[in-house]
């Protein structure tokens, strides 16, 4: 454990502490602990005062039962499937070394942080019967040809959530497997286990707990699916976060989605302890490799076993962004940009009660104020994190980590039940999406900059110390300049969490104050060429914004920084 | 035994193992010698099946290994640093060959006792191998490749990650045990003490190529190359022409008799200098060389003394007894002229 002051004596240090934390508490307090705490309340009292038969009338309401059964189905189904295409694709990407290998790593993980919306819209053209897949089809069997069309089915959904959750099992499990001392193995092999039991009782049983711990964060991300779901899912396949935005927006049966937002709380802190077990046993796995884990493919099953996971690396995760871009283009005598004017013209959407270039503008601004939010609180966090003794770090560091679990729409629904009334009343502010925004990310700045601080060698700010520097030259000598990059990176993660951020912005979003992700969603609902090809080009417009954030994060990237 | 004939591996650009032929007769330990990048280590692994040769066939008694997979080829390989399986406990890591082999559960644990007991760790069954000191898990190791009964074991620098004073007592445990399992053993390493203590026979690899195959006093008599020579401490390298079994050299005239006449290079063994004083004054078979000291070095139970002599050659003198002379002190080197071995193979390397 380092300590952040060298020298100082502990009672001025646990001041330090104390006042570091004073920002990060009040403002999860007011705008975490109260919505979560007004949720609670609200769902245990469904009619008013507390009476377990009317939270039982509830949860026994068919559209619970129903909600809560797809929820759990959808989710499971999800991370199996996305653990038998990641798992492959882990072991090609971790210990098959080819031309570009590098590159690719880097680039599964964008769908991961793709908003929802674009990814949900990205599919729409993928899956829908203006498909180039369709084209395709027509061309090689004539007008005969069946045209697929997928939306609003559970399999999309399921595509979907594989595309985004991809990179998850890559990184996690890829992540460890490249540790993995590939000599291991080839003992086995030298003592007689065949390729399958060399991987069945040597790797498998090292890799379980990264399995475990990628299926774990894989069902909590797919089990709180929000976006994807709403648009892709249709009437009928809604989970339990979109049924509570359809509770509250739709039905205005509030009772309903406080109930529907406890379950999910529940859900989801049960899922967090299991994942925060399973990462424990991943760290203690003593397992470094002294030699290159990775070979180039030798054998002719190794070489089609790569093409064969680059295939569907380029079918799952690239093709839906090329047709996202190609229909961004689309109009009906060819290419061409009208959507993208469209767009910047100066008049007023009849969807959007706004000009659609005010959505970007929207979103721009409210992201860079989430982003100096979100920097500063987790900033303030993770230093007193690092400054504060054993316990106090401990439990500043999961305390952090709750809203990380907590689903957007939760937080989203506890900002109008809570912020909407005395003693806080914001109500129509445009401030509740930036600060919506900022809690989000504000756990992502904690995790980037907590192992860069935690990194630095204690002795360095020894040394500072005995060479005549006092705390704060320490902190700015030593620690700042260390710690600059990775602020950097915790930055532009904020913004591009904060600048896609759907299922919170939704429920707190003014109709006059729209973001992309908003006016996207909106734009889909429409019938329409001109709505849909205005959703695809925003979508594009969102797309390389959110790439960029990440591609510049990835340049900066020190060390371990950015790990799920 | 074990047959090589034209072993070749290319990795890309870079050729690690060179057009290789080598034999290891039924029981015999033969040590493969070179610095790390020789290839040695891509050599065990091609036999173990583990790398694809470019060309080149292996037998192991008559049989070939070629297009074998690693789990067909009962062959036996003990790692450099081990690669014990973190996961399971000391009794589970030596079964595992057995148990591969599908053998019966009392058949495994009696296989695990054995060999346990053979490497002197009997009763260590259930202990978590993460939890054993490095000569331990050394041995479980060895205890691990000997419990799959190989028709060949392959050890690649298995004394590599242990302190000086463990390896030095392995050194001499090791020998005898080797031996008792009637095995053909191929030993990797590039430390020359380690090859000298075990070996049968050395075969000194240099960059993908064998320089020399010999037991290991052949090889330290008659080193072939220049590069055997220096990496069995032979040093300096020096220049000679022979002329009716005498070599003229920077030191001296030296008696070489069965050497032809000509131009040749000639390796001096570092025990085969001394001081001259007035003790021990220059013997019949000694020629004298004079010097001066330039340096010198403490070096545990001898003082080494870096003397250049009239002719420029540095000479590193090791003396035994006394406080030594000091640096700019004029000194006389006695040389035994029966520890002059002339290289085969003359080329500079």
């Amino acid at each position: 454990m380092t300590t952040g002051t060298a020298g100082a004596r502990p009672s001025t240090r646990r001041w330090t502490t104390v006042a570091l934390l004073v920002v990060p508490v009040v403002f999860l307090g007011v705008f975490f602990v109260n919505p979560v705490a007004t949720i609670v309340a609200t769902g245990l009292r469904p009619e008013g005062s507390f009476d377990p038969a009317a939270i039982g009338r509830v949860l026994r309401d068919p559209v619970v039962a129903r909600v809560a059964w797809f929820t759990l189905w959808q989710a499971t189904l999800s991370t199996l499937l996305t653990l038998a295409i990641g798992l492959p694709g882990a072991y090609a990407l971790s210990r098959l070394r080819f031309r570009g290998s590098a590159l690719l790593r880097a680039s599964v993980t964008v769908p991961f942080v793709l908003p929802t919306v674009v990814v949900a819209a990205a599919f729409l053209a993928l899956l829908g019967p203006e498909s180039p897949i369709n084209t395709a089809l027509g061309g090689l069997f004539g007008t005969g040809a069946p045209t697929i069309d997928l939306r609003r089915t559970v399999t999309a959904i399921l595509i979907a959530h594989v595309f985004f959750n991809y990179a998850v099992v890559v990184r996690t499990v890829g992540g460890l497997w490249s540790l993995l001392d590939p000599r291991l193995e080839d003992a086995a092999r030298v003592l007689g286990a065949s390729r399958w039991s060399a991987f069945r009782e040597v790797s498998l049983p090292l890799l379980r707990p990264a399995i475990a711990s990628a299926a774990a964060i894989v069902f909590l991300f797919t089990f709180t699916s929000f976006g994807v779901v709403l648009i892709l899912g249709g009437p009928g396949r809604a989970t339990i976060e979109v049924e509570i935005h359809r509770a509250t927006t739709q039905l205005l049966d509030l009772p309903l989605a406080s109930v529907l937002a406890l379950l999910q709380l529940i859900a989801v802190v049960a899922a967090l302890v299991v994942y925060g077990r399973l990462q424990r046993r991943v760290t203690t796995q003593p397992l470094v490799a002294t030699t290159a884990a990775s070979h180039p493919p030798q054998t002719t099953g190794e070489r089609t076993f790569l093409a064969a996971n680059l295939l569907v690396v380029a079918l799952l995760l690239a093709a839906p962004l090329v047709v996202l871009v190609e229909r961004s283009l689309a109009i009906p005598d060819g290419y061409g940009f009208t959507h993208y004017r469209a767009l910047f013209a100066a008049t007023r959407d009849t969807v959007l009660a706004v000009a659609p270039w005010q959505a970007i503008r929207n979103s721009i601004g409210f992201a860079i104020a989430a982003t100096i939010v979100a920097v500063i609180v987790g900033g303030l966090a993770a230093t007193a994190a690092v400054t504060g003794r054993g316990r106090t770090a401990g439990v500043v560091d999961r305390a952090l980590m709750v809203p990380l679990g907590t689903s957007a729409v939760t937080i989203g629904f506890g900002f109008l039940l809570a912020l909407g009334r005395p003693p806080v009343d914001l109500r129509g502010s445009p401030w509740l999406v930036p600060i919506a925004q900022a809690l989000i990310a504000t756990p992502f700045v904690v995790r980037t900059l907590l192992p860069v601080l935690r990194s630095i060698d204690e002795r360095l700010r020894e040394a500072a110390a005995v060479l005549g520097a006092t705390p704060r030259r320490i902190w700015q000598e030593v620690d700042l300049p260390i710690v600059g990059r990775a602020l950097l990176v915790a930055a532009g993660f904020s913004f591009a969490i904060a600048v896609g951020e759907f299922g919170a912005t939704v429920f707190v979003a003014r109709a006059q104050f729209p973001t992309m992700p908003v006016a996207i969603f909106r734009l889909l609902g429409r019938p329409g060429i001109a709505n849909f090809g205005q959703a695809m080009a925003m979508s594009t417009i969102l797309m390389f914004v959110t790439a960029s954030a990440i591609l510049l994060i990835d340049r900066l990237r020190v060390g371990q920084v950015g790990r799920f | 035994m074990l047959q090589i004939d034209h072993l070749t591996v290319r990795y890309g650009d870079h050729t690690a193992v060179d057009d290789v032929h080598l034999r290891a007769e039924d029981g015999e330990v033969l040590c493969i010698l070179g610095p790390s990048g020789c290839g040695k280590s891509t050599l065990l692994r091609a036999v173990a099946g583990l790398v694809h040769p470019t060309a080149g066939e292996i037998h192991l008694d008559g049989r070939a290994l070629d297009g074998l997979r690693p789990d067909q080829r009962r062959v036996g390989l003990m790692f450099q640093d081990h690669a014990l399986f973190p996961h399971r406990t000391v009794a589970d890591n030596v079964g595992f060959g057995p148990r591969m082999q599908g053998l019966s559960r009392s058949d495994i644990a009696a296989r695990v006792e054995e060999s346990l007991a053979l490497v002197d760790l009997a009763g260590t069954d259930v202990r978590d191998v993460t939890s054993l000191s490095g000569g331990e898990q050394q041995r479980v190791a060895l205890a691990r490749a000997i419990a799959a009964q190989p028709g060949l074991l392959m050890l690649d620098e298995p004394l590599g990650s242990l302190d000086r004073a463990l390896r030095d007592r392995l050194l001499t445990d090791l020998p005898p045990l080797l031996r008792s399992l009637g095995t053909t053993v191929v030993y990797v390493t590039h430390d020359q003490d380690e090859a000298l203590a075990l070996a049968d026979r050395i075969a000194v690899m240099q960059a993908g190529q064998i320089a020399q195959v010999g037991e290991p006093d052949e090889l330290w008599q008659a080193p072939r190359t220049e590069f055997v020579a220096r990496f069995l401490g032979l040093d300096p390298i020096l220049d000679a022409t022979v002329h009716d079994g005498v070599a003229t050299t920077a030191v001296g005239r030296l008696p070489l008799p069965d050497q032809p006449d000509g131009p040749t290079r000639i390796a001096l063994l570092l025990h085969a200098l001394r001081l001259v004083d007035d003790l021990q004054p220059v013997r019949p078979d000694e020629v004298a060389i004079s010097g001066r000291v330039i340096a010198r070095r403490f070096a545990g139970d001898h003082l080494r003394v870096a003397v250049r002599t009239d002719r420029d050659v540095e000479l590193a003198v090791p003396v035994w007894r006394g406080r030594g002379p000091v640096a700019g002190d004029e000194v006389t080197v006695a040389l035994a002229t029966a520890a002059v071995h002339p290289l085969q193979d003359t080329t500079p390397q």
